[in-house]
């Protein structure tokens, strides 16, 4: 539905990163993401439910480990993503991102931690709490 | 939960007659004038049968340059609105003093202050700068329309819905009284259980959506649309600032509807994420709102700087100075902008390392920022300048804008801020910063690009008077809040007890009284412009000599923009072209393919202010059921498969045949 705005430079296009992009979208390539996205779901909830590892730090961070790998695995069968699609434009946007949430993220933890610390003495923990 | 005082009926939520507030005159009053001018232009438009008109070419038009005027309207209607609060809060202070109470009631007082900031910033400095954007990029790229037509006249009418939705709050119920940014506790429903803040949420809401999705319409326009041989770094650099700018609204803009989302959960469902009891913590809201909020104001700022650039360049007669090192300081501000917004509170009790960095980074920026203004400078060195009224606000902005970046960076001090913080010298910053940064370059703007849009240049008489009223008016409005606020008065206060204090803010209110007197002369230019338009008519395209790729098509330009994608071979590339001795092609054009209008866009931005009315007032069946025609709508958007025509060969023969008579025409004697 976008103007077409001249032909020559949209017809390059096509031709250059039409085939990498159609390469991903295949039915076998959604069923592969989806088996790995559901496993990757199951085995953090089985992990929490059954309480199967004592520790609950390390349940946390194994947790959040899969989660990341759940990203990528969204990534490269989802959003079809590799260094070379839409002319390195993708990677680019995902770097910005990262770097994003990255500053967002980090700087929350340490400027809440500091608040809570300072500002909140007397607080109990929340987190400790039943 | 806390439940509310009052009753729900199951019809009309917590709306009653007691939401008109026609116990307060000043309101009622008000409301009289809107109804009257507001049916007065209803009256006009039907006496002149202009309803089928402005449904068919403008409501539902997807061409960016219409939907661009769009936002420009939207803007300066919200301007008024916006400076009516701004001169009955000066009004308000300059009169508060010795015993007196002045003439606003503090609950109405408090509404002012927070509908004044949210509609200067999200309706009047985000549609003036997005309409910019829209009807300038994809000229100066040489594009034919933004990659998304339908997408981008559904985002102004969801900025139009939310501005929409924060007026009714005028009339129906009240506005938040809690500041332009609801901090919690305050904003929680246990001390703001009326709907103010529910307008303020839904109405930024509504109007986010249309933001973030004209941010990721332009960003894919800049990076797939631009014409052939213009790379990165021969893009021009307002369409450089667009781009960063575009980037910025894209990733921070979720982190608002999110902050707020989550406000909304503990409004509505008894969530505690932001009270002050059960873990929440109202210090968590302030950080991720700033944590959009900083970059706002780059948001707000780079694509001025962009305005500047074009100007500044074009007046002088010069390629800009320093074309790489804009580009960069542009990219290095974009990056920087999310490094510091936590000296927006530095006085909440972050421990000295947290402050210290965020200090560091905030003066850091003063340097992208610094050597921008040294382009600037060089760009005018030696060069042959044109004092026309764009030059004349640019220069004006130098000035200005240099002042609040100095006192920036005073309050970029953590200590100094502890002393300045929550003053009126911040108020004074942030307006000298705005005013002089972002309103400066969108008059600017507004001189430079309006012969491209309608096809004669405004008045430079007028023009004159409203720049020489808004410079020497903001300078008396806000250079006594820089002195009041380092006497250590506080912002939004609403009556004084040291009556020393008064002939300062009765300076300032003679300030916004002569910035009322140039907004007034802003209007009249435009009004003048248009009986004289035949005098000031542009018949050329290029009224101003020149640099960039719009001013190669006419003046308006047509429906598809240019007859043939330009090719580009430098950095202003219209100015390159020029010099070596472009000629229009006169003859072989081909049918142009074309995105159709489409009312889709209207229909769901309307049926979102309902939604968000239904919301605001606890009315659940009719959001149920606005949620539901909203879905229907979009559903149905999807089946309509005609979206596009060709203007045929023949067509644009006729018309690009009739610019060649204009150029005849303009050039004879």
């Amino acid at each position: 539905m976008s103007a077409t705005p001249h032909p020559d430079p949209h017809a390059a296009d096509a031709a250059s990163h039409g085939g990498d992009g159609a390469g991903h979208a295949t039915l076998r390539g959604y069923l592969t993401g989806f088996v790995l996205a559901a496993i990757l779901t199951a085995i953090p909830f089985a992990l929490v439910m059954t309480g199967a590892i004592p520790d609950r730090q390390a349940t946390a961070i194994i947790v959040m480990g899969f989660a990341v790998v759940q990203i990528f695995v969204h990534m490269i069968y989802f959003l079809h993503m590799d260094a070379r699609t839409e002319h390195g434009w993708s990677l680019m946007a995902l770097i910005f991102t990262i770097v994003m949430v990255v500053i967002a993220l980090a700087g929350s933890l340490w400027v809440m931690y500091h608040l809570n610390a300072n500002m909140m003495p007397g607080m109990p923990d929340m987190s400790q709490l039943p | 939960m806390i439940e509310s005082q009052q009753a729900v009926s199951p019809v009309f939520g917590r709306l009653t007659l007691e939401a008109l507030p026609l116990h307060e005159p000043i309101v009622v009053y008000t409301f009289v004038v809107v109804a009257l001018i507001g049916v007065a232009a209803l009256g006009a438009v039907t006496w002149f049968r202009l309803w089928g008109y402005l449904w068919r070419e403008w409501f539902t038009s997807v061409d960016h340059k219409k939907i661009g005027i769009m936002y420009m309207v939207l803007g300066i209607v919200m301007l008024l609105r916006g400076f009516a609060d701004a001169i009955m809060m000066r009004l308000q202070q300059a009169m508060a003093f010795n015993g007196s109470e002045g003439y606003l009631p503090p609950e109405h007082y408090d509404q002012v202050f927070s509908a004044h900031g949210v509609i200067m910033i999200f309706f009047v400095a985000m549609p003036l700068v997005t309409g910019l954007m829209n009807y300038i990029m994809p000229l100066q790229i040489g594009a034919r329309d933004v990659s998304f037509p339908f997408l981008n006249n559904f985002s102004f009418w969801m900025t139009a819905g939310g501005a929409v939705l924060t007026m009714l709050s005028l009339f129906i119920g009240a506005f938040a009284r809690t500041g332009w940014l609801a901090y919690p506790p305050l904003s929680g429903i246990a001390y703001s259980p009326d709907v103010g803040v529910d307008y303020y949420i839904w109405g930024l809401q509504i109007a986010g959506v249309g933001t973030t999705l004209s941010g990721i319409n332009l960003v894919t326009t800049i990076i797939k649309m631009r014409a052939p041989g213009m790379a990165m770094m021969r893009l021009p650099i307002f369409t450089w600032t667009a781009l960063c700018t575009n980037v910025l609204i894209v990733a921070t803009f979720p982190v608002l509807t999110a902050t707020l989302a989550l406000l909304t959960l503990d409004r509505y469902l008894g969530m505690n994420f932001f009270t002050s009891d059960f873990g929440g913590s109202p210090m968590l809201y302030v950080n991720l709102i700033w944590i959009w909020g900083h970059p706002e104001v780059y948001i707000l700022i780079l694509p001025v700087f962009g305005i500047y650039s074009e100007v500044a360049s074009t007046f002088s007669g010069k390629r800009l100075f320093g074309y790489t090192s804009m580009v960069y300081a542009t990219v290095v501000i974009t990056i920087l902008s999310y490094l510091v917004w936590l000296h927006h509170f530095f006085t909440m009790g972050s421990g000295a390392s947290v402050n210290s960095f965020f200090g560091i980074t905030t003066m850091i920026i003063s340097i992208p920022t610094g050597a921008k203004i040294f382009n600037w400078l060089f760009t005018m060195y030696r060069g042959r300048i044109r004092f026309e009224l764009p030059m004349m606000w640019t220069v004006a902005f130098m000035l200005t804008f240099v002042i609040g970046g100095m006192t920036g960076v005073m309050l970029a001090v953590p200590p100094a801020d502890f002393v300045l913080h929550n003053s009126l010298f911040l108020v004074a910053h942030f307006h000298n910063v705005i005013i002089g940064g972002v309103v400066f370059g969108l008059f600017a703007g507004m001189n430079f690009w309006f012969p491209k849009a309608f096809g004669f240049r405004l008045d430079p008489f007028w023009g004159k008077f409203s720049f020489w009223f808004w410079v020497i008016g903001f300078y008396f409005a806000f250079m006594p809040l820089y002195a009041l606020g380092l006497m250590g008065v506080t912002r939004r206060l609403r009556v004084f007890d040291d009556p020393s204090l008064q002939p300062w803010f009765v300076v300032a209110a003679f300030g916004a009284f002569l910035i009322l007197l140039g907004i007034l002369s802003f209007l009249v230019q435009v009004a003048v412009s248009i009986k004289n338009r035949e005098k000031l008519r542009d018949t050329t395209g290029d009224p101003w000599n020149a640099r960039s790729l719009e001013w190669a098509t006419s003046s308006p330009p047509p429906d598809y923009n240019f007859a043939f994608t330009p090719v580009v071979h430098d950095v202003d590339a219209w100015w390159d072209m020029k010099q070596h001795g472009y000629t229009r092609p006169l003859a072989g054009f081909r049918p142009i393919h074309m995105p159709k209008n489409t009312g889709t866009g209207v229909f769901i931005a309307a049926l979102s202010v309902i939604l968000g009315f239904a919301l605001v007032w606890y009315i659940w069946w009719l959001a149920a059921l606005s949620f539901v025609a909203i879905l229907a709508v979009a559903i149905g958007h999807t089946f309509d498969y005609r979206r596009s025509y060709d203007i045929p060969a023949a067509e644009i023969a006729r018309a690009e045949e009739a610019r060649t008579r204009l150029i005849v025409a303009g050039a004879a004697p």
